[in-house]
C-alpha cells in the first residue's frame, strides 16, 4: 500500500468509526423509553459483559485457548464469591496469569 | 437525574475506571510495535490511535495492511468491528445526557470498557462518573503506551507476562457480576457464552460479541414482562437499573 493509499485507509475508516459510535448517541431517546426497550438493553448489557469475559479470557484470534488467564479468571470468581473489591479482583487475576506465566505455563 | 452521586458510589465508579484504564492503556504497547512491524510507520499508527481510537478496529485495520490487503478490505473489516460501538453509544447516551462538543467527546471515547463500566454503576450520576473516568483514562493511557510501543518496539516486553490480559478478563468479569442475580440474566449469560464460544473461531473478533447482543435482544423480546418482584426492569428506570443495595452486596 502507498503512503498516500495507506494515510487515507486510516483517515476513512477512522472516519466511519467514528460515525458509528456518534450514530447510537444520536437515537432519539423517545426509542428508549418503553418498558420493553429497558428490558432488552438490561439484557443486552448482560450478555456484552459476558461475551468480552469469554473474547478476553479463552479467544487467541480465531482460536479458543485454555492458558494461564483461565485460571486468572477462576481466582477473580472466587474472589468476587467472598465480595473482594474491585481493584483486588483485578489484581489478584493479573498477578495469578503472570506468575503462571513465569513458571512457564499458559 | 441531577442529584450528585453518593460518595461511595462515586469513589467506585472512579476505583473501577481507572483501574480498568491502566490495565487497558498498558495493553496499547503491543498495538503501537505491531504495527510498526506491519508497516504501518509511527505516523499513521498514532492517527490510527488517536482518531479510530477503538483497539478491534485498530488490530483489525493494521492486520490486513500487514497481510497486503487492499484499503477498502481494511477499511470495511475496521468499520464491521466498529458497529458493536453504535449500540453501546445507544446504551451511554440516555446516562450521559451530553449536548455539544461533549457529545462529540463522549462518542469517540464510547468504546469496550468506558460502557462496560457506565453500565455497571448502581445510579446514574456514578454511571457518568464511570464513563468518563474510563473513557478519558484509557484514552491518555492508551495513546502514550501506543507512542512507547510504536517507539521502543518489543524492548517494553509482553503485557500478557504481567497477566494484563487476564486482568482486563477479570474486569469485566467483575463488571458483571452483581448484575447475575436474576433468573433472566442467569439464561442470557449463558447463552452469550455459548453464542460467543461458538462463533469465535469462525468470525472475525467483534463479531461474537454483536452476536451475543442479538440473543439478549430476542430473550428480551420473547420472554414476558418482568416480575414485579424482579429488580431487572421499570417504565422509568435506566438500562442499567437494579437494586442498589444488590449491587452494594456485591461489592
Amino acid at each position: 500500500m502507498t503512503t498516500t493509499a495507506l494515510w487515507a485507509t486510516v483517515l476513512i475508516a477512522s472516519l466511519a468509526c467514528f460515525a458509528l459510535k456518534l450514530g447510537g448517541h444520536l437515537v432519539p431517546r423517545t426509542w428508549l423509553a418503553s418498558e420493553r426497550v429497558t428490558r432488552v438493553t438490561a439484557l443486552v448489557t448482560v450478555a456484552l459483559l459476558v461475551s468480552l469475559v469469554v473474547v478476553q479470557g479463552f479467544a487467541d484470534g480465531n482460536t479458543l485457548t485454555v492458558d494461564a488467564r483461565v485460571p486468572a479468571l477462576a481466582v477473580a470468581a472466587l474472589a468476587l464469591a467472598l465480595r473482594a473489591p474491585f481493584i483486588l479482583v483485578v489484581v489478584l487475576a493479573a498477578g495469578t496469569a503472570a506468575a503462571l506465566r513465569a513458571l512457564g505455563w499458559g | 437525574m441531577n442529584v450528585l452521586p453518593t460518595p461511595p458510589a462515586a469513589r467506585a465508579a472512579v476505583r473501577q475506571g481507572l483501574s480498568v484504564s491502566v490495565a487497558t492503556g498498558l495493553y496499547g504497547v503491543s498495538f503501537g510495535a505491531l504495527s510498526v512491524a506491519a508497516g504501518v510507520g509511527l505516523g499513521p499508527t498514532m492517527a490510527l490511535s488517536l482518531l479510530m481510537f477503538s483497539g478491534g478496529s485498530q488490530f483489525a485495520l493494521i492486520g490486513v495492511v500487514g497481510a497486503a490487503g487492499t484499503p477498502v478490505a481494511a477499511i470495511a473489516t475496521a468499520t464491521l468491528l466498529g458497529l458493536r460501538n453504535t449500540l453501546y453509544g445507544a446504551v451511554v447516551s440516555p446516562l450521559l445526557q451530553v449536548r455539544g462538543w461533549r457529545r462529540l467527546a463522549a462518542a469517540h471515547v464510547t468504546i469496550d470498557e468506558s460502557t462496560a463500566v457506565a453500565v455497571a454503576q448502581p445510579e446514574p450520576a456514578a454511571s457518568r462518573i464511570g464513563f468518563w473516568v474510563t473513557g478519558l483514562g484509557v484514552f491518555v493511557l492508551w495513546n502514550t503506551f501506543v507512542l512507547l510501543g510504536a517507539l521502543a518496539g518489543d524492548a517494553l516486553g509482553d503485557p500478557r507476562a504481567w497477566g494484563l490480559d487476564a486482568a482486563a478478563a477479570a474486569a469485566f468479569l467483575a463488571l458483571v457480576w452483581p448484575r447475575l442475580a436474576p433468573r433472566r440474566a442467569q439464561l442470557v449469560a449463558g447463552l452469550a457464552v455459548v453464542a460467543t464460544a461458538a462463533l469465535i473461531p469462525f468470525v472475525p473478533p467483534g463479531i461474537p460479541v454483536l452476536a451475543a447482543a442479538a440473543v439478549a435482544v430476542v430473550v428480551g423480546l420473547v420472554a414476558p414482562a418482568a416480575a414485579p418482584s424482579d429488580p431487572e426492569s421499570g417504565p422509568d428506570s435506566q438500562p442499567s437499573s437494579q437494586s442498589s443495595s444488590q449491587r452494594e452486596d456485591a461489592r
